[in-house]
């Protein structure tokens, strides 16, 4: 049946049905309600994700032994017909075989410490559900060969981030931070989305091996060339800058991450320490030939890259809790990885420094996640030190303290403090007059339908905002 | 025309009409109940058999075999389409799932007979092409949950004006076309009243505030089923599409694509689950709308893709908000509630049916929004966006109702909340559903594609049409 199937596209379709046959079944039991038990489940992640590290370690050998770049897989049209077709199509190549398999080791091993962290937790099966719904974004985004299927990977990992943040659900406070990380996410996969379409309409294609130029010209990622006009790729390249913006918090979307660390450690460590937090970094690197496009665009995302690095870096050092200040220290990461592939678009000699920005990335992640599954230890550890030398651990002050100015540093640390104004500011001058627009609407339309009704027109007034749910009944 | 094998349309409207005279002469509601369901059953039963038939047939339009109406009447009255095959199982389905999710403590305050009676018309709408046909038909069906509001001593006033102005918007537009005469692309003045219908039947702002009324007054149950089928874009595609001019329809887009995002920003200031599901619905008839009239072949397979994805979806987010409310009462959305403790699987449909509204990927619903999306941008280059604004907006509001129902405080309950296997019967069949054809959507979207087609196809005769009488008038 398979004799004819490059050997390639056997291990290319098993990286991306391993991730779905595990959320298919973990799924389904849930749904049914029926979940499996702790070991099963375990066992279930742990078989899934090293076939598709496997899978995956296998089409790169197939690569290297073959000198080959690029393997595209296509499964064919989801969807065909007239004009429109939904063509399902995975891309190995020498950005997403690293990313890859850097999901794979990282869900791996934390799904591994997961077992231990989360035995008997209530929750259990929820978390690993989630976690499954995660590695299969993560893998569709990562090989995505349209920007459609892009989108689905990463429509995906949003929602199970927001969920993962609103873990411990009893309290309303990660409930409450997953909304405000959702709603952020919606605002990036509403400007991935215009992108797409913008993108079909400019050039008639989402594919971005006909976008990037690779088609027929033997070129791979990272050396092709795009093919739009200056003014269209500084608009899609605006609204896919907005879209990473969101996914990585950059500047101002940065309030979400420090929220985002209700949740429990491994689901922070593989999210906003290693693999999420990059996704909108790795969506740049992949559009990174139109980037070249327009000067302003490169410059841009450079700029923003460098404010998030510095801006995080300020943030970082006034954090009082261990995972704030591991989120802040990854954000500068992040930033400067943004501003490599900035400076990479800017000149064509300069374009190998992508390889810059991916190696930095997977450096990166790897030690972002070894720090925070080490953070709860790590306090352990260091309480255990204090209780031993009976006092605080002594803390120097760094050298450019002593030479910056005390109003400066006054001024600087509140900055810090307050992240930067950037969740006050999207708050009030954002959310709050948007939400008073619509309470006011909701006003309107109370008088009109009492006007109607010649009274009271609402039942649900009566419902009080502070009743229990047994009140209510 | 062709002819089906057999009677179905007439045995899916005269099945329930049946069932309706019999329930109600039942006293005991759980009997009524029962035998509710079987004639639900038996219905979607004949609804999916005229589905099937049509299409072996493949045919563009089928009428029944023995068709008893036609040989009273002397005119096809009952007539299957590629719009319509698709639409009448889905309806039937709505209704029995409605019927089966039932909980005993509200059998008492359902009125089955009024259900019965609503889904014949309903089912009689949905089969029929002729325009007065559908004129009377939609008329007709705004008496049951009048009369249901009535019996139950709620205040009526708000429904029945705009029911009211809904109908004699229809007759009026109606007749003022048939002054016109025979050219197929009618004038503004002519098309405009059957506008206004359309706009009020399918909760276009400012003309929406009725359905938030029915919402707050009428059983959870019915005011879904009054609105779930979209009869208002049916009358749309019927009443309106085939003669309307360009610009009309592009000023009934505009309009629809700002309710789209009004009613999605609307929902997300809500502080009761009833209206937050009322917006977030008059939302997504909107989008279907957009979809409708933006009259191009992919805006329009997309709209009639969300058309069946958002009747799945939102009846299944429906069912679940109301089994929320079978346990709790009327739910706040200004506190937290903290139930899914209790009700894990109700939390996981609710989630899973609300995120398929709103298009998420693996779910029928986001091949539709992409269609949507492509279309209309196509239609209207720097509005449409507008679109992808409204679905994000909706996302927000769906999760936070989520959060603010099911988590964010632990809750103490002394009886067992847990969901019964009706109701895990009644979401898991919308869920298979809902995923099902998000996971190989092809058939659904060739399908739609063929109904859009033809509709299409109907328009532009419609102009070829006037546009020759014009050439033989200025001949002349």
């Amino acid at each position: 049946m398979f004799e004819n199937v490059p050997i390639s596209t056997i291990c290319g379709v098993a990286v991306i049905v391993s991730p779905v046959c595990l959320m298919g079944v973990l799924g389904l039991s849930s749904l049914l309600g029926r979940p499996l038990p702790e070991r099963s489940i375990t066992r279930f992640v742990q078989s899934a994700i090293v076939t598709g590290l496997v899978a995956a370690v296998g089409v790169l050998v197939l690569m290297l032994v073959q000198g080959t770049r690029h393997v595209p897989i296509e499964l064919g049209n989801w969807v065909v017909i007239d004009h429109f077709h939904f063509s399902v199509k995975l891309v190995f190549d020498r950005l997403s075989v690293p990313f890859v398999i850097l999901t794979f080791l990282l869900c791996g091993t934390v799904s591994a410490f997961a077992d231990k962290y989360m035995h008997r937790e209530p929750g259990f099966n929820r978390f690993f559900v989630l976690l499954a719904m995660f590695v299969l974004g993560m893998i569709v985004a990562s090989l995505a060969g349209t920007i459609e299927t892009l989108f689905a990977g990463w429509e995906l990992v949003g929602v199970s981030s927001a969920l993962l943040v609103a873990f411990f659900q009893e309290r309303p406070a990660p409930p409450r931070n997953g909304l405000r990380v959702w709603s952020v996410y919606r605002i990036s996969d509403a400007a991935l989305l215009v992108a797409a379409v913008v993108m079909h309409h400019l050039s008639g294609e989402g594919d971005f091996d006909k976008l990037m130029g690779l088609t027929g010209s033997g070129n791979s990622w990272p050396f092709c060339q795009a093919s739009l006009p200056q003014h269209e790729a500084l608009i899609v390249g605006l609204l896919l800058l907005v879209a990473a913006a969101g996914k990585s918090a950059l500047i101002p979307f940065s309030g979400w991450l420090p929220r985002a660390m209700e949740g429990p450690t491994p689901s922070s460590a593989v999210f906003y320490g290693a693999l999420s937090v990059h996704l909108g970094a790795y969506l740049l690197l992949r559009v990174s030939p139109i980037l070249e496009l327009s000067p302003w665009l490169w410059v841009a995302v450079m700029v923003l890259g460098l404010a998030t690095a510095l801006f995080a870096a300020l943030a970082t050092r006034v954090q009082t809790d261990i995972k704030s200040a591991l989120s802040y220290a990854s954000l500068t990461q992040v930033g400067i990885i943004v501003a490599e592939i900035g400076l990479a678009s800017s000149w064509q000699p300069l374009h190998v420094l992508r390889y810059l920005a991916l190696a930095h990335l997977i450096g990166h992640a790897c030690l972002r996640t070894l720090q925070f599954l080490r953070a709860p230890t790590l306090l352990h550890d260091y309480h255990t030190l204090e209780n031993a030398i009976g006092g605080h651990l002594p803390h120097s002050a760094s050298g450019v303290q002593s030479w910056v100015p005390e109003p400066v540093r006054n001024w600087a640390y509140r900055f810090a403090f307050e992240r930067g104004y950037l969740d006050v500011w999207l708050s009030d001058y954002i959310a709050r007059p948007f939400l008073l627009v619509f309470q006011w609407c909701d006003g309107l339309e109370r008088k009109w339908t009492d006007f109607l009704s010649r009274g009271q027109s609402r039942e649900s007034d009566r419902l009080s905002p502070s009743a229990t749910m047994d009140d209510l009944s | 025309m062709t002819q089906l094998h057999f009677p179905w349309l007439e045995l899916t409207v005269f099945i329930p009409l049946v069932g309706a005279l019999s329930v109600s002469r039942m006293r005991d509601s759980e009997t009524a109940q029962k035998w509710c369901l079987a004639f639900c059953g038996l219905t979607l039963a004949c609804a999916i058999g005229a589905w099937q038939d049509f299409y072996w047939l493949n045919a563009f339009q089928a009428h029944d075999r023995w068709d008893i109406i036609e040989w009273l009447t002397g005119r096809d009255l009952l007539v299957l389409d590629q719009l319509s095959a698709p639409l009448l199982p889905l309806s039937a389905l709505l209704y029995l799932l409605t019927t089966l999710a039932t909980l005993r403590s509200k059998v008492r305050r359902f009125s089955f007979t009024s259900m019965l009676a609503s889904l014949a018309i309903v089912l009689a709408t949905l089969s029929c092409r002729e325009p007065w046909g559908v004129i009377a038909l939609l008329s007709v069906g705004t008496v049951p949950l009048y009369l249901e509001l009535k019996d139950r001593g709620k205040p009526t006033r708000v429904y029945v004006l705009h029911m009211a102005l809904f109908v004699v918007m229809l007759v009026a537009g109606r007749t003022m076309v048939e002054i016109e005469g025979a050219q197929r692309v009618h004038s503004l003045w002519a098309v405009l009243p059957l506008v206004i219908a359309v706009l009020i039947r399918s909760g276009i702002a400012p003309l929406h505030c009725w359905m938030t009324d029915l919402f707050e007054h009428a059983t959870f149950g019915r005011a879904l089923l009054f609105v779930t089928p979209m009869l208002g874009a049916y009358a749309a595609v019927r009443l309106v599409l085939p003669i309307a001019p360009d610009h009309v329809l592009r000023g009934m887009g505009l309009l629809s694509l700002a309710t789209a995002l009004y009613a999605a920003g609307m929902a997300l200031v809500q502080r009761e689950a009833r209206r937050f599901f009322c917006y977030i619905f008059l939302s997504h008839s909107a989008l279907v709308l957009v979809g409708l009239d933006s009259a191009s072949p992919i805006g329009l397979t997309g709209a009639l893709c969300v058309w069946l994805s958002v009747g799945l979806s939102l009846a299944g987010f429906g069912l679940t908000l109301r089994a929320l409310e079978a346990r709790h009462g009327r739910l706040s959305l200004a506190a937290y509630h903290g139930v899914y403790e209790h009700t894990p699987a109700l939390a996981i449909c609710f989630l899973l049916t609300g995120m398929a509204s709103v298009g998420f990927p693996g779910t029928f619903g986001f091949l539709g929004t992409e269609l949507l999306v492509d279309g209309v941008v196509q239609a209207y280059p720097f509005t449409g966006a507008a679109v992808v604004l409204a679905a994000a907006l909706n996302g927000i509001a769906v999760l936070k109702a989520y959060f603010l129902l099911f988590t964010g405080t632990r809750h103490v309950s002394t009886v067992p909340l847990g969901i019964s296997l009706r109701e895990r019967v009644a979401v898991l069949t919308l869920a298979a559903l809902i995923l099902g054809g998000g996971l190989y959507p092809q058939p659904g979207v060739a399908s739609r594609h063929q109904a859009a087609a033809e509709l299409l196809k109907e328009r532009e005769a419609g102009k070829d049409h006037s546009m020759a009488n014009a050439v033989a008038t200025a001949v002349k």
